[in-house]
């Protein structure tokens, strides 16, 4: 995890000071440390000259910015009426099967945190899944297990 | 990932020209008044699902005063069963941009903006590379309009143009009121065009073949032709552009698996048409507009379940801040339960019809308003599914 205060310099230094400024700001701490802590929010206000109400209020409105800590690789499973229709629950059961968290958990080794999310926009291959930035679609368990396989093995 | 297209129509993403920015520069050559014209004669309206006539919104703008104005374009495509605004990114981003100049020199803009939606963050390198690509020609054409990428963060709310702005300003995405529009006041309160994406590539498409041509495919009220994204229960899911106007019983028979119960026309937000409907319906703006979003249903589907699915959503996205929204899609979800585990009689339904209707007229913007919109089409048509 990044030191809070250097990123955000950092972030400030590229997007502007601005409160226009503020989403990208919130969206690079988040790419970088998963989450957005709350020191590093009143951080981000104290260099934006903004109140912390102002940034927590932008922060807890949208679903990708956490503001609770996140594991390394966030799956985020489309739960939206086709992957519903096409089999989601069978990806959920294999994804909690594989990591052995529930939905909305983190495993232990804060490698994996287990969400779901309305539409992805993959309908026509449902179900999907992002993981991260990434996004995997026409999922069967098969499909799921190779993936997580591969991502349990990296670094 | 593959995608399956089946070219009816191939405008939208048909090849580009031979030259680079061919077709930008080239309209660049001609008057504002030209450009307008042109556009108002093909009848082109919004490609996003309103369908707002473009030439107006163009027009209102371009003679509001001011020396800072923007052109955006709307890419925080969440509707569900939508897809098609990634799909032209991906395949024709040069057309999108092209568009997107055309609308700056005509309004008098200098800046360009496009909010992505944080689902397809993925795409943002390739789209960077096409924008240098722009960059450059853009240059070459003596244009000053650099276009910019900005990054939604999982809000379906956003993609309501006055959230958008709001999220884009560093704001919670929560809509405007409305008047002012964003013709006179939109991003940083400054005259703004906002179009979908589809739009811009039409724009274009009208600037290269002319007005005459594009109105030749749809109906009088649906000019041109529609991208529309498939899913569902069908054997060919994807994303086909085909032209505005046809009616629903043709696109079941194209599409469906020969089981069709219904097709959902305009995503969670449009209207649910059951099968007994679907020869009298057309697909445009003078029957059931859609965004392009289709989702075919099958028999072996519950018309309660696909409910319960979309209510669950506008519990979700519905961003809280007016009370008839906020509480109503609540209410609504609560109550088809209650009704279905038996807790409430089969006439409660009447009552959260009506709560359906009060939203329509009380709620604050296009989400809250269009929730009765699948809700009462879903529930008139599929009663039994309802209660039993």
């Amino acid at each position: 995890m990044t030191d809070c205060k250097s990123l955000i310099q950092e972030l400030a230094d590229k997007y502007g000071r601005e409160r226009a400024s503020l989403l990208p700001i919130l969206q690079g701490v988040v790419a970088r440390n998963n989450y957005l802590s709350d020191t590093c929010m009143t951080d981000i206000a104290k260099e934006l000259d903004l109140s912390a109400a102002q940034v927590y209020g932008t922060a807890t409105f949208y679903s990708f910015l956490d503001t609770e800590p996140r594991g390394e690789y966030v799956i985020r499973v489309c739960k939206t009426i086709t992957c519903d229709m096409h089999g989601k629950k069978t990806i959920i059961q294999t994804l909690e099967d594989m990591l052995k968290i529930k939905v909305g958990e983190t495993t232990p080794n804060k490698r994996f945190t287990l969400l779901e999310t309305n539409c992805l926009g993959w309908c026509h291959e449902g179900p999907a899944m992002l993981i991260n930035d990434t996004p995997y679609s026409g999922l069967t368990p098969e499909k799921v297990h190779d993936i997580i396989s591969e991502y349990v093995n990296k670094k | 990932m593959s995608e399956q297209t089946l070219k009816r129509v191939d405008l939208i993403f048909g090849e580009y020209s031979n030259e680079k920015y061919k077709v930008l520069a080239t309209t660049l050559e001609r008057t504002n008044e030209e450009i307008l014209k042109d556009i108002l004669e093909s009848g082109l309206r919004g490609r996003g699902g309103a369908g707002f006539p473009t030439a107006m919104k163009w027009k209102y703008t371009a003679e509001t005063p001011g020396d800072e104005k923007y052109v955006v374009c709307n890419a925080d495509e969440g509707e569900p069963g939508t897809f098609k605004d990634r799909e032209i990114l991906l395949r024709v981003p040069r057309k999108v941009f092209s568009g997107m100049a055309i609308c700056g020199r005509v309004i008098g803009a200098k800046k360009g903006l496009m909010y992505l939606r944080g689902e397809y963050k993925f795409m943002v390198p390739e789209l960077m590379k096409e924008l240098a690509i722009y960059h450059e020609h853009a240059k070459m054409l003596g244009l000053d309009f650099p276009i910019e990428i900005r990054m939604g963060s999982g809000a379906y709310i956003c993609g309501e143009e006055s959230a958008l702005f709001e999220s884009m300003e560093g704001g919670r995405g929560e809509p405007r009121n409305k008047p002012p529009y964003p013709t006179t006041s939109g991003f940083m309160k400054k005259p703004t065009v906002i179009n979908n994406v589809e739009t811009f590539v039409n724009v274009l498409m009208i600037m290269r073949l002319g007005p005459d041509q594009y109105k030749q495919l749809g109906t009088t009220d649906s000019r041109g032709s529609k991208v529309f994204s498939v899913s569902g229960d069908t054997p060919i899911p994807g994303i086909y552009e085909l032209e505005l106007g046809m009616p629903l019983d043709r696109f079941v028979d194209e599409f469906g698996d020969g089981d069709t119960k219904a097709v959902q026309v305009g995503g969670a937000s449009g209207f649910c048409v059951p099968r007994k409907k679907f020869k009298d319906t057309v697909i445009g703006f003078e029957g059931v507009p859609t965004g392009g979003s289709m989702m075919i249903f099958n028999s072996s589907r519950s018309m309660y379940n696909v409910l319960h699915n979309y209510l669950e959503f506008f519990e979700e996205e519905s961003c809280g801040q007016c009370t008839p929204c906020r509480v109503g899609c609540q209410q609504l979800l609560k109550g088809i339960v209650a009704v279905k585990k038996g807790e409430k009689k089969a006439v409660y339904l009447d009552q959260l019809m009506k709560l359906s209707e009060s939203m329509k007229i009380t709620a604050k913007c296009g989400l809250g308003q269009s929730v009765a919109n699948s809700f009462s089409s879903i529930v008139n048509n599929f009663k039994e599914e309802m209660i039993y």
